[in-house]
Formats: C-alpha cells, structure tokens, sequence
C-alpha cells in the first residue's frame, strides 16, 4: 500500500505540469458541462413555464365572419355553442374550459388598444366569442384541435403554441448547443487525460516490465496510474463545482439578475449540475486511464 | 517441473514456425542449457514457460499448472514461482541495489519486516554484501548481473530462467555467475539457461538441449555445447 502511494505520489510530481495541465482542461471542461446543465435546465424551466400559460382558443362565427363551417350572415347557434363546450369538456385531454363573451373580448380589446386610434374601430357585436381551452398535457394539442376545428360555429382554432413555436425551438437548440459544446470539450479532455497516463506509462516501462516479471498483479500496476488520474480528476471536479456553486450564488443574490433567471434556477438546479460534473468527472477520469494503459499492461 | 507436449509456435504475421512439434520435460531441480543459434526459438521456449505468450500448438506444464488452461489472472501467481535474469541486466537505475532487490518483493505485496530480513541475506548469497547503497551505474557488468539475480531469486522461486545471462559479461566473471547460478541449482531451484557460450557449456557438464530452427535435435544429460 505505502509503495503504491509513494509511486502516485512520485508520479504526480515527475511530470507535475502535465498534471496541471490536465487538472486544467478537466477544470474547464467540466465547468462548462455543468454550465451546460443549468443551461439546460434553465431552457426545461422556461419551456415548463412557458406552456403553463399555453392554451388553444376556439373561436367562433359571428355574423360578419366568413369560414368553411360558418353560415354567412348568421352567428354560431346555442345548440351549436353547446356541443363544442360538450365536446371540449368531454376530452380526456382537456384540463379546463374557459367561455369569453364578446363583452368580455371587447373589453380586453378595449385595455389592449388603450389611447390607439384603433381603440374606437370596432363595436361589441363584431368581436368573437371564444373558448380558452388549457390542456393536461401542453404538446399534445393536435387531438383537441382537430377535436372542435370541424364543428358547425368553428370559425378559427389558434393554438398558442404556433406563436411560440420559434422561442421553443431557439430554446432547443440552446439546449443541444450547450450539451454538444461541452461534450466537445469533455472528449478533448478525455484525450488528454488518457494521452498523459500514456506517457507516464512509457516513463515507468522499465518498472512495469520487472513488475509483470516478478508477478505483481494487474490491480497492483494499475493502482498508481489510476490514483494519479482519479486525483486529477477529482481537483478538477472541486474547482468546477466551486465555480458552478459561485455562479448561481452570484445569479440568486443579484436582484436584477434573479428577476430574469426567477426561481427556475438555484440551489437544487445547482445540484444536479454538480452530481453530473462529478459523475462524468470521475469516468473522465477513469476510463481514458483503462484504455491508454491496456497497451503497457497486456499479458 | 516444466514439460512440454509437442508444442509448436508461430508468431503473428510469421509463416515459419519459432518451435515446432517441441517434446521436453525437466524435472524439479535440474540444471538445463538451452543451446542454438539466435533464432534457433530458444527465447521463444522461455517465454512460453513465463506465458508471455501462448503456444499456437501442444500443451504447455509449469510447476503443475497447465498454462493453456491458465486464467489471466492467475499469470501473476505463476511468475512468482519463476525468477528470470536477463542478458542487459534490467535494473531501475534510480534504485539502489538494495532498493531494486527489494522492489521485486513490494509490488508482490510482502511485509516489510521480511523484506528487511530476505534481502540482504539474498544480497550476501550472491556476493554483494556491503554493496547495498550503491546505484547500479557503480558497479561492474558481474556486479550487476549478480544484482539480477539477487532480484530473480530473492523470492525463492521454484524456477530460475536465465536468458543469455552471460552475454554482455567477459569470460572471468562469466564464471562467477556461473558458480552462483550453480549455487543456487543446489538449494532445489530448477535452472534453465539459453546461452551461446560454448566454454561455459562445456565446463559445467549439465545437461544440453540443442535447438535448431525451432526443433529439439540433441537432449544430452552431461552434454558439451558442441555436436559429438
């Protein structure tokens, strides 16, 4: 056990600035995997957010409006107006079911257009009645939509998740851009690593040969390569998660910051960014050190 | 102690067979030489015992383990029986002679205390007391080799494979690692020794396996080096 310590420690030291350098590049890499995951997370909240407020109006005929299932000249009927409330409360997928009267769309037009000299063109006849329908599960629209868009008294479903359909998609590829740049860095780390055991294997040939010779076990020989990266590894994974810990420390103290970043990210976000930087710290660390030395220990 | 069962290898890549159709046995305690020119396959016969390598051919038997059969795992056991001294000595020159003599013993895991004890009783045994702090770029070729040997046997193996352990050395201290290698023939130890050096054949009158292109062509108790 002393001798194993006593060679890790003799190996760290040999070539201390390549195990800077690998602390170094396990440092950055891994801080930017874990800025990948807030990212990440922080994209999921917004979304999650996002499709909280989501819901699909149904509008419906007036007698001014046109459209393949309006009657021109005439409104939507009461009969008409029932079997889509029945229709759309009668869905599984249908969380609540909301009726806007004209008046009340009116009005809402009214605050919206407030002082506009568009605020005085319209009257309350010519505004729709609507059902504001929210879902039990945001994505899946399409049912509710085809559900009520054929109906008699339909003049127009809008489903609000069209109007924020590029934000999403932006968000995604936020998402995917964070993951990728990171894995990038990761396996650029993942090489260096497994580049630097590889020369302190071919440093150490000579004591690896007399060790297969006079039987040491593979665990044995292995012990201090592993050690030494599982150490850099590991000073890496400290500083990363230091950094990831004063980031969001930083972003929930500063108020104007945490207005915009409100409540989707913090301490729990940090969290899981941390066990996933010690996680992929650890294999980072480990497998690249299995595969470079393999060579050297081959029966 | 070793025997081999027809045993034929070819290496990787390589149409003409190192040992080919390879019948032998040696039995505990034996002295043998291994003689042949270079090529003749007679490192490839000591690296088979060792199980660096595993014959494409014939069934392989070292101190009654049979090696085709052997686990990877269970490699290092097996060298634990055997001790091996190289022509280029193969010392860590940052060692002392201590130091390198007690590495064979570390990385096997034994204690401290035996340790502090075997070595240099192994150190005296093969004429080296004295010379413990010394580093192996102070000492002469002889001194080295015999630094090797102390390392190969400190661990008191069942067998001693000496590949050319002669090769670099000149005739006078050749004798002197003969005389050791004799010496510790007698504690029981099986020796087995390829070498070139025909005097040294002749001299100690142990038996002589003669290889030639891979195959067994003269097994002669008391034997010369030369045909007779």
């Amino acid at each position: 056990m002393r001798h194993i310590f006593s060679e890790t420690w003799s190996g760290l030291r040999r070539h201390i600035s390549m195990v800077v350098a690998v602390v170094v590049t396990a440092f950055v890499s891994l801080t930017l995997f874990g800025a990948g995951l807030l990212v990440y997370q922080y994209a999921d909240a917004l979304k999650g957010n996002w499709y909280d407020r989501v819901e699909i109006s149904v509008f419906l005929c007036t007698e001014a409006t046109l459209g393949d299932n309006c009657t021109p000249g005439a409104g939507v009927t009461d009969a008409e107006r029932s079997l889509i409330e029945e229709t759309l409360t009668t869905n599984p997928e249908v969380a609540s079911v909301e009726f806007e009267t004209k008046e009340e769309a009116y009005r809402e037009f009214q605050e919206a257009f407030e002082g506009s000299p568009i605020q005085d063109s319209l009257t309350v006849e010519q505004m729709q009645e609507s059902f504001r329908v929210k879902l039990v599960d945001p994505q899946q629209f399409e049912g509710v939509v085809s559900s009520v868009a054929g109906l008699p008294g339909v003049q127009a479903v809008q489903d609000m998740r069209e109007i924020l359909r590029p934000l999403i998609n932006a968000l995604q590829a936020a998402q995917v851009a964070a993951l990728v740049t990171s894995g990038l860095l990761l396996l650029a780390a993942a090489l260096q690593i497994g580049n630097t055991i590889r020369m302190a294997a071919v440093a150490r040939r000579r004591e690896i040969g007399i060790m297969r010779l006079v039987g040491a076990s593979y665990a044995y020989i292995m012990a201090p390569f592993l050690l030494e990266s599982l150490i850099a590894g590991v000073l890496g994974v400290v500083l990363a998660c230091g950094t990831i810990a004063g980031l969001v420390a930083w972003l929930t103290q500063n108020p104007q910051l945490s207005i915009q970043a409100g409540g989707w990210i913090g301490w729990q976000e940090a969290g899981i960014a941390m066990a996933g930087v010690a996680a992929v710290g650890i294999v980072l660390s480990i497998v690249p050190t299995l595969i470079a030395t393999r060579r050297y220990l081959r029966v | 102690m070793i025997r081999f069962d027809d045993v034929s290898k070819t290496y990787e890549g390589q149409r003409r067979a190192a040992l080919s159709n390879v019948d032998l046995e040696i039995d505990k305690g034996e002295f043998v030489f291994l003689v042949g020119q270079s090529g003749s396959g007679k490192s490839t016969f000591l690296r088979l015992v060792l199980r660096e390598y595993r014959p494409s051919r014939g069934r392989v038997f070292v101190a009654g383990r049979e090696l085709n059969r052997l686990h990877n795992w269970k490699i290092p056991g097996l060298r634990r029986q055997i001790g091996t001294v190289f022509q280029d000595f193969r010392l860590l020159p940052g060692k002392t002679v201590y130091e390198n003599v007690a590495f064979a013993l570390q990385v096997i895991g034994k204690p401290r205390r035996e340790i502090r004890q075997v070595v240099p009783e192994t150190l005296e045994l093969v004429g080296l007391d004295g010379k413990g702090d010394r580093l192996p770029e102070e000492l002469s070729g002889g001194e080295q080799q015999r630094v090797a040997v102390a390392r190969a046997f400190v661990n008191r193996p069942r067998i001693l494979i000496a590949d050319e352990p002669t090769g670099n050395l000149d005739p006078a201290t050749s004798v002197g690692i003969m005389k050791l290698l004799d010496r510790i023939n007698r504690t029981g130890t099986t020796v087995v020794m390829a070498t070139h050096d025909s005097t040294i054949v002749d001299q100690m009158r142990k038996r002589v396996v003669q290889l030639v292109d891979g195959r067994v062509v003269r097994d002669q108790a008391r034997g010369v080096y030369g045909q007779q």
